[in-house]
């Protein structure tokens, strides 16, 4: 044993633990996701900014649809469920709407999200339910063995595209800005500071907030079109990406390996669709109806 | 001076878990000072993980610990330490 490994081994019995170990559950750790993969760093980034945003992690709550993103919910020691696939954001409205003081997280991928679950993300993002989506998008559907994806750029080959795929996607920030969204931004694993900035940001933000995230799939994306290990998208996402805050978000579709457009895109202000609610029974009905779920708009 | 203070080179250091490292590498290609290097040694699963090579370049920033997938390392800076230990010994002292 080398010099190097001793002092390692006797750093390894100090008292210090990682800041990020008490927010993940100890005993699934090692996670499955592969050596390489973008999405730990994404959680990591949520944890500290679960940290930074001082919030009563008893009354935080992340949802998760199926997939490898899906996972993460099973790794974070906060209450969390599992769902079926695609329906993620249907069972956070429903825990949103069940106990309004909770913060609701759903955290979940971009084949959960936008495929199967396309249709739900558009109404929850219309009618601006007070959740927080987390995609975090690696352009593929990993889990499942590298199928196209809605996410899918025009041009890379993919199980079900073995001569490249043709099929336009979908620009996720642009769908979440025009169904309404009150806080749109997307980032990259490279950009981690920013990342755990704006996640931070979101959480004690107010209506429907998407965050877009771009993670690296090494093992089918990534090796499929021969672009090398997860470190080396990384290096890409840091040479190609732009930060445009404030951006309009129909110029920023993205391409097969060509420039990323990132920063915080859309920041306004909506009524949730509970105070819309209490606001127009109580217009209507006047005093016979009791606005349901904290404090009503105005009082 | 205990003999880890005696050892002291740069600014702060890393912790790894290195059971629990898969190889990634995030921590050593973007370290802003490339104080990481892969170790020689295989861990349990057969990965090389990171080791702090160039100590006195490390300026205890965490940036490793933010990339890191698998929360393998984290870093910390000396004076953050000191603090935390004067602020655990406390109690125990008088």
């Amino acid at each position: 044993m080398s010099e190097s490994l001793d002092l390692h081994l006797a750093l390894a019995e100090t008292e210090l633990e990682n800041p990020v170990l008490p927010y993940l559950r100890q005993d699934r750790i090692p996670h499955i996701w592969c050596p390489g993969c973008g999405i730990g760093t994404s959680v990591n980034c949520f944890c500290r900014a679960l940290t930074d945003s001082g919030l009563d992690l008893d009354k935080v709550a992340i949802v998760s649809g199926i997939g490898c993103t899906g996972r993460t919910a099973g790794y974070l020691n906060l209450d969390s469920f599992h769902t079926t696939h695609g329906r993620a954001i249907p069972f956070a409205t429903g825990l949103k709407l069940g106990n309004p003081d909770l913060n609701v997280v759903v955290y979940s991928g971009d084949g959960d999200l936008f495929a199967i679950g396309g249709n739900h993300f558009f109404h929850a993002a219309r009618r601006n339910m007070d959740i927080l989506v987390i995609c975090v998008n690696n352009f593929t559907y990993g889990m499942t063995g590298g199928q196209v994806a809605p996410t899918t750029p025009v041009g890379p080959t993919q199980t079900t595209m073995p001569l490249g795929n043709f099929e336009s996607p979908f620009n996720l920030p642009f769908i979440a800005d025009a169904c309404g969204a009150t806080y749109v931004s997307r980032w990259t694993v490279y950009h981690v500071r920013q990342l755990a900035k704006a996640m931070k940001e979101a959480l004690n933000k107010k209506g429907f907030r998407f965050i877009e995230v771009m993670s690296p799939c090494p093992t089918l994306y990534s090796r499929r079109n021969r672009l090398g290990d997860g470190v080396d998208q990384v290096k890409y996402y840091k040479e190609n990406s732009v930060i445009k805050n404030g951006a309009d978000t129909k110029d920023i579709g993205l391409g097969y390996q060509g420039e990323i457009v990132v920063g915080k895109f859309v920041d306004r202000e909506r009524a949730t669709w509970l105070e819309s609610m209490n606001d127009h029974f109580s217009k209507v009905l006047g005093d016979q109806f009791k606005p349901y779920g904290g404090k009503p708009e105005g009082v | 001076m205990s003999a880890e203070e005696t050892t002291r080179k740069g600014k702060g250091t890393v912790f790894v878990r290195m059971e629990v490292c898969k190889g990634c590498s995030y921590c050593i290609d973007f370290c802003p000072t490339h104080a990481l290097d892969f170790s020689k040694e295989f861990n349990q699963k057969g990965y090389h993980f990171p080791v702090l090579n160039r100590a006195e370049d490390c300026t205890g920033c965490d940036l490793c610990g933010l990339f890191c997938p698998d929360f393998a390392i984290f870093g910390a800076r000396w004076k953050d330490l000191d603090e935390k230990r004067q602020k655990t010994a406390t109690p125990v002292e008088p």
